[in-house]
C-alpha cells in the first residue's frame, strides 16, 4: 500500500510542478502587460519601467522563475498586482467559499446520482428509459445556462431566492438563525445548479456499473439461494458496483472544479474559480499563479483520496498493491 | 451497421445532428438577413412567434438590437458545430500520433510519452483553457487550437492500447516478415484497425467541445461579437433575462439538444462496435 501511495504522490507532485511551470511561462510569453493595465494609458515610459523594476518583472525569465518557485515553496505568494492585497489573504477568503459550494454539491450529487442509477438498474424498462432521458439531458446541460434559467425562474419570476453572492448586503450584521437562513438562501441556486449537472453523469455511470455486476454469476447464485432482493442488491451488487464509482469520484474533481468556475462566475460566488477568472482578465500574475497551483493541488489531492477510498472498499486492490 | 440502425439512440442522435448540420449549411435559405437596418426600438424584444411592423414573423423573437434570434441561432450553429468538429479533429490527430508512436515503439519512448499523457490528463482542463484563451486575442481559431491541445489525451491512451495489442497479432508479424518498413506497417496495417475506439471518442468529444466552446464564448474569451456563437448568445441574453428570456433560452436549448444527440450517438456506436459490452448492459434508451 505505502509504496503505491508514494508513487502516486510523486506523480501528483509532478502534475503540480508541470501546471505551475506551464502557467508561469504561458503567462510571461503571452501578450499583455500587468503594469500597463495597472498604471493606465497615461503612464510615462519611465513610470512603467520603474514599476516593472519594483515588481522585478525586468529580470530574465529564468531568474524570475527560480525566484518565484523558491518563494512559492516557502509560502510567500506575493501581492496581487491589481488590488495590492496579499495573495494569501485573497485566496484564503475564496477557498472556504469554493469548498462549501463544491464539497456540498459533491456529496449531494453522489448520494442522489447513486440512488438514481441504482433505481434504474432494478426498475422496469419504462421507468429506466424515462430516467435515462432525464439523466442524459442533465449530463448535456451547460452549468452557466442552467444557472441562468434557475435565476430566471426562482429570482425574477418567483422572487423567492437571491441570485448573487454568498450572503446578503446586511449579512455581516446578522447572527444566529437569521445569519444561517441568509447563507442557506444564497446557497440554494448555485448548489442546485452544480448538483443537478453532477447527478446526470454519476447516475449514467452507476447504472452501467450496476448492470455489469447484475449479469455476474455470483448474483444469480445469491438470488438462487433465496436472499431477499434488497439484500442481493445491497450486499452483492452495490458493494461491487461502487468500486468504479469511487474511481469516478477522483476523476470528477477536475470536472467539478471547472463546473464550479462557470457557476461561481454566474452567481458572483466569491470562490477560487471567480477569483481566477478575474485575475486572468486583469493579467494579475501572482494571483493567477497561486490560484492555478491551488486548483492543481486540489485536483491531485482528490485523485489521491479516491485511490485511498478504492483501496479501502476493495480488498483485492489493496492486496494487489501490497504485493507489488 | 445493422445493430446501429435498430438502435433508437443512434437514429435520434444522427437525425438531430443531420437536421442541425443541414440548417447550419442552408442558413441563408432557412433564415432571413435584413438588407436594411431594422428600426431597433420598434423591433427589439419581440416575443417568439410575433410579427414586427413590416409583417415579418420572428419564430424565436428578437434580441435587444432587434435581431432575429432564429437567424442568429442558425448562423451560430455554423460557428459552434464548426469549431467543435475542427477541435475534435485536431485532438484526434494529436492523440493518434502520440498513441501510435507510444503503442508501437517500446522502451523509453513509450514510457516517456505515457508519462507525459498521464500528466497532461491530470491538468485541470478548464483552468488551462481560461489561461490560453485569455492570454491571446480571442478568436474562433484560437478556441479550436486550445480545445485540440487540451483534448487529445484520452484518444492517445485508447489508441496506444489498441496499437499495442494489434502489434502482437500474426498479420503484423507476417507483414514484418515480408520486409515492410515499420512506418508503413503502422500506417497501412495497424492504424486502420485501431480506429474503432477513436470513432466513439470523436462522437462523445464533439459534444464536449461544443459545450466548452460555448463556455469560453460565454465568458467572452471565445468567438467575439457580433459573430453569433451559441455561447456568446447565451451571454448576451444574460443581461436581458427579465424582459426577453427567450434570447438566452433558445441557444441553450439548441446546445442541450446537440450535446444529447452526440452523447446518444456515441453510446450507441460504443455498443454496436463492442458487442460484448452491449450484451450485458441493456441500452440506456
Amino acid at each position: 500500500m505505502l509504496p503505491a501511495l508514494a508513487r502516486r504522490a510523486a506523480t501528483g507532485l509532478a502534475v503540480v510542478a508541470g501546471v505551475v511551470t506551464l502557467t508561469f511561462f504561458l503567462l510571461r510569453l503571452a501578450p499583455g502587460d500587468p503594469v500597463e493595465l495597472l498604471l493606465g494609458p497615461t503612464a510615462t515610459p519611465a513610470q512603467v519601467a520603474a514599476q516593472r523594476h519594483t515588481l522585478a518583472l525586468d529580470r530574465p525569465l529564468a531568474v524570475q522563475y527560480v525566484a518565484w518557485l523558491g518563494r512559492f515553496a516557502r509560502g510567500e505568494w506575493g501581492t496581487s498586482i491589481a488590488t495590492g492585497r496579499p495573495v494569501r489573504a485573497l485566496l484564503g477568503e475564496a477557498v472556504p467559499a469554493t469548498l462549501e459550494l463544491v464539497g456540498l454539491s459533491l456529496v449531494l450529487s453522489y448520494l442522489l446520482g447513486v440512488a438514481v442509477g441504482a433505481v434504474q438498474a432494478i426498475a422496469r424498462p419504462r421507468v429506466d428509459t424515462a430516467l435515462s432521458v432525464a439523466t442524459v439531458t442533465l449530463f448535456a446541460v451547460p452549468g452557466y445556462w442552467l444557472a441562468l434559467m434557475l435565476i430566471m425562474v426562482f429570482t425574477y419570476w418567483a422572487r423567492a431566492l437571491p441570485a448573487f453572492g454568498r450572503a446578503g448586503l446586511d449579512g455581516d450584521l446578522l447572527a444566529g438563525g437569521p445569519w444561517l437562513a441568509d447563507r442557506l438562501r444564497h446557497l440554494v441556486l448555485p448548489l442546485a445548479t452544480l448538483t443537478l449537472i453532477g447527478i446526470g453523469g454519476i447516475a449514467r455511470f452507476v447504472r452501467g456499473a450496476m448492470h455489469d455486476v447484475v449479469g455476474q454469476p455470483f448474483v444469480r447464485t445469491a438470488q438462487a439461494k433465496g436472499l431477499a432482493p434488497f439484500a442481493v442488491l445491497w450486499r452483492h451488487v452495490a458493494c461491487n458496483a461502487l468500486i468504479p464509482v469511487a474511481i469516478l469520484l477522483g476523476l470528477s474533481f477536475p470536472a467539478l472544479f471547472s463546473g464550479g468556475v462557470f457557476v461561481e462566475f454566474v452567481f458572483a460566488w466569491p470562490g477560487v474559480g471567480r477569483r481566477l477568472v478575474e485575475a486572468v482578465l486583469a493579467r494579475d500574475y501572482p494571483v493567477v499563479m497561486a490560484a492555478t497551483a491551488l486548483s492543481a493541488m486540489l485536483v491531485v489531492a482528490g485523485n489521491l483520496l479516491a485511490d485511498g477510498v478504492v483501496g479501502w472498499i476493495d480488498p483485492r486492490i489493496r492486496q494487489r498493491s501490497d504485493a507489488s | 451497421m445493422k445493430r446501429l440502425l435498430r438502435d433508437r439512440r443512434a437514429i435520434f442522435g444522427a437525425g438531430v445532428l443531420l437536421v442541425v448540420v443541414a440548417a447550419a449549411l442552408a442558413a441563408p435559405l432557412v433564415s432571413r438577413r435584413d438588407a436594411d437596418q431594422p428600426d431597433i426600438v420598434a423591433t427589439r424584444f419581440l416575443p417568439p412567434l410575433s410579427a414586427d411592423a413590416r409583417g415579418a414573423i420572428h419564430p424565436l423573437g428578437t434580441d435587444r438590437f432587434g435581431r432575429d434570434v432564429w437567424t442568429r441561432l442558425v448562423y451560430g450553429a455554423r460557428i459552434s458545430l464548426g469549431v467543435g468538429a475542427l477541435a475534435v479533429l485536431l485532438a484526434i490527430a494529436i492523440g493518434l500520433a502520440v498513441g501510435a508512436v507510444a503503442g508501437y515503439w517500446r522502451g523509453p519512448v513509450r514510457a516517456l510519452l505515457l508519462a507525459f499523457t498521464d500528466i497532461a490528463l491530470a491538468l485541470p482542463r478548464v483552468v488551462l483553457l481560461l489561461l490560453l484563451a485569455a492570454l491571446w486575442r480571442p478568436s474562433a481559431a484560437l478556441v479550436i487550437v486550445v480545445l485540440g491541445l487540451t483534448g487529445w489525451m484520452s484518444v492517445a491512451r485508447l489508441v496506444q492500447g489498441e496499437v499495442r495489442s494489434l502489434a502482437a497479432r500474426p498479420f503484423v508479424e507476417g507483414a514484418r516478415a515480408l520486409g515492410i518498413s515499420r512506418v508503413r506497417i503502422l500506417w497501412r496495417h495497424i492504424l486502420p484497425n485501431a480506429l474503432t475506439p477513436v470513432i466513439v471518442a470523436a462522437a462523445l468529444g464533439i459534444g464536449n467541445a461544443i459545450m466548452l466552446e460555448a463556455g469560453l464564448s460565454f465568458l467572452g474569451l471565445g468567438v467575439q461579437p457580433p459573430t453569433p456563437s451559441w455561447g456568446s448568445m447565451i451571454a448576451s441574453g444574460r443581461d436581458t433575462l427579465v424582459n426577453a428570456p427567450w434570447v438566452a433560452a433558445a441557444p441553450g436549448l439548441a446546445l442541450v439538444l446537440v450535446v444529447v444527440a452526440c452523447t446518444l450517438l456515441g453510446d450507441a456506436l460504443q455498443d454496436a462496435l463492442d458487442p460484448t459490452r452491449g450484451s450485458r448492459a441493456p441500452p440506456a434508451l
